[in-house]
């Protein structure tokens, strides 16, 4: 089990979508504590990258690997299906667009599914709930229901909800990119904060002062390809590759 | 002019009649219900051939016009070892024809669930069914009321269909009545508001529970 010594490993991920090649034999290796962002155009193939990570888009090839444990381990499929959902009990990941269940209040969103999985009490789902919620700062609207919050406040919840599993690796697929941009700062200051807690995070994201502020590395992707990776002060600010240079230029607007 | 004071006098027997529709009514829903669900589920089965189940019970029983169901099961159900008196014939017809369209209604419910729902449910560890059970269903059915209402509307009033393999209900005792006072005009008036007053009740229904359970 465990012929991997990275924390995350991505040998030679393939994707297809029919004839479309989406991810062309990627590999990564994330470290423990690690954050990594993932930048690159729309189309690039960084959702599918951080989606194949939980296997939500399996790989057409290649595996990857959590802790010592292949993720997507060929088994059939009663085994498989529960196999995968112990794998992602620890890998926790926020949406673009929330994905908060309207018809549960902020408490019984983040207690759903430590309650079920679980099987913990009441009291203790309670518990948690308010220290998670108090951690993103939200205990404040801890009975209301989804519709009632805010875009920030609502992603927010989304990632106290992620965190009431404890999982060890945290998926975040352009967690502010559907945000008003005086609501992206909250979010930001929350994931900063998970930062400063060695919480293991892949982060594909839009917002490169973010990436170059919180990330120890940055992987440039284009066309399916990792274009460019490197500690962000080499990415931004010396980047090797034109196609990097030339992506850097639209999204800094010669900022930097 | 309308004779009211046979109207009055006869409308008793009406709401016996009219006891019979809603009976009627009742079971074939819950015939409907059972039905939509088994048919939903299947047509949104991760097997090929429960999905051609699914969709083979859907176009039959919607293609089809349900007096002719009727008449098969009634008429022709003797024929090949099917005895049913006109009441169960009657629900078990309109049933499985109403079970057809809650199919689609149950079905256009659950895929109208945003794939994020299931997504983050799936993430956060839970099985495809514990997915369904506590994130899905319980919005799709909130979605379902008011369309389920209409199948149910339309129920009741195809229950009129019954009169024709001589179930006593409605419609069957306004022909009857007819034959006795030569009044159509009264008769089928009698029945038609005892219709609507069975419409509007469960109408105001399905609006109340839709109201009391909806999320915004």
């Amino acid at each position: 089990m465990s012929d991997t010594q990275h924390f995350v490993e991505i040998r030679h991920a393939r994707k297809n979508y029919g004839y479309i090649e989406v991810l062309k034999d990627i590999s990564l290796n994330v470290e423990r504590g690690q954050i990594v962002a993932i930048i690159g155009p729309s189309g690039s193939g960084k959702s599918t990258l951080l989606r194949a990570i939980n296997d939500l888009d399996p790989l057409t090839e290649g595996e990857v690997w959590l802790d010592g444990v292949q993720v997507n381990k060929k088994l059939p499929h009663r085994q498989y299906e529960k196999h995968i959902n112990q794998m992602r009990e620890h890998v926790g990941m926020v949406f673009q667009h929330f994905n908060l269940f309207p018809h549960l209040t902020v408490r019984e969103n983040v207690t759903m599914a430590p309650k079920l999985l679980k099987g913990i009490s009441n009291e203790d789902a309670n518990k948690l709930a308010e220290e998670q919620l108090a951690h993103v700062g939200l205990l404040d609207r801890i009975d209301y229901y989804p519709s009632r919050l805010s875009g920030g406040q609502k992603q927010r919840c989304a990632i106290a909800r992620a965190l009431a599993m404890k999982p060890k690796l945290m998926l975040f697929d352009e967690a502010t990119s559907a945000l008003d941009p005086e609501l992206v700062e909250e979010v930001n200051l929350v994931m900063k904060k998970l930062a400063e807690e060695h919480m293991t995070m892949i982060i594909v994201t839009h917002e490169m002062d973010f990436a170059a502020s919180v990330c120890d590395r940055v992987l440039f992707m284009d066309q399916g390809y990792v274009v460019e990776e490197g500690p962000p002060e080499v990415v931004f600010k010396n980047p090797k590759e034109e196609r990097t240079r030339a992506f850097l230029r639209k999204h800094l607007g010669g900022a930097k | 002019m309308l004779d009211f004071e046979l109207m009055w006098r006869i409308y008793p027997y009406f709401l016996q009649a009219a006891w019979v529709t809603v009976q009627l009514s009742i079971l074939t829903t819950i015939l409907g219900l059972a039905c939509g669900s088994l048919g939903a589920a299947a047509r949104l089965s991760r097997h090929w051939y429960l999905r051609m189940i699914g969709a083979t019970y859907v176009s039959l029983f919607r293609g089809t016009p349900a007096l002719i169901q009727l008449f098969l099961l009634y008429f022709g159900g003797p024929q090949v070892g099917i005895q049913l008196d006109a009441f169960e014939a009657g629900v078990i017809g309109l049933g499985v024809n109403i079970g057809a369209y809650m199919t689609e209604t149950m079905r256009g419910s659950i895929i109208a669930i945003d794939k994020g729902q299931t997504e983050a449910a799936r993430t956060l560890g839970l099985s495809r069914f514990q997915a369904f059970r506590k994130v899905v269903l319980p919005q799709a059915l909130r979605l379902m009321i008011r369309p389920l209402g209409v199948n149910i509307n339309a129920l009741i009033k195809g229950t009129a269909l019954v009169a024709a393999i001589s179930v006593v209900e409605l419609t069957y005792t306004a022909q009857r009545y007819i034959g006795s006072t030569y009044k159509p005009f009264e008769m089928f008036l009698l029945s038609g508001l005892l219709y609507m007053v069975i419409i509007y009740i469960v109408g105001k229904g399905i609006t109340y529970l839709d109201r009391k359970v909806r999320l915004t």
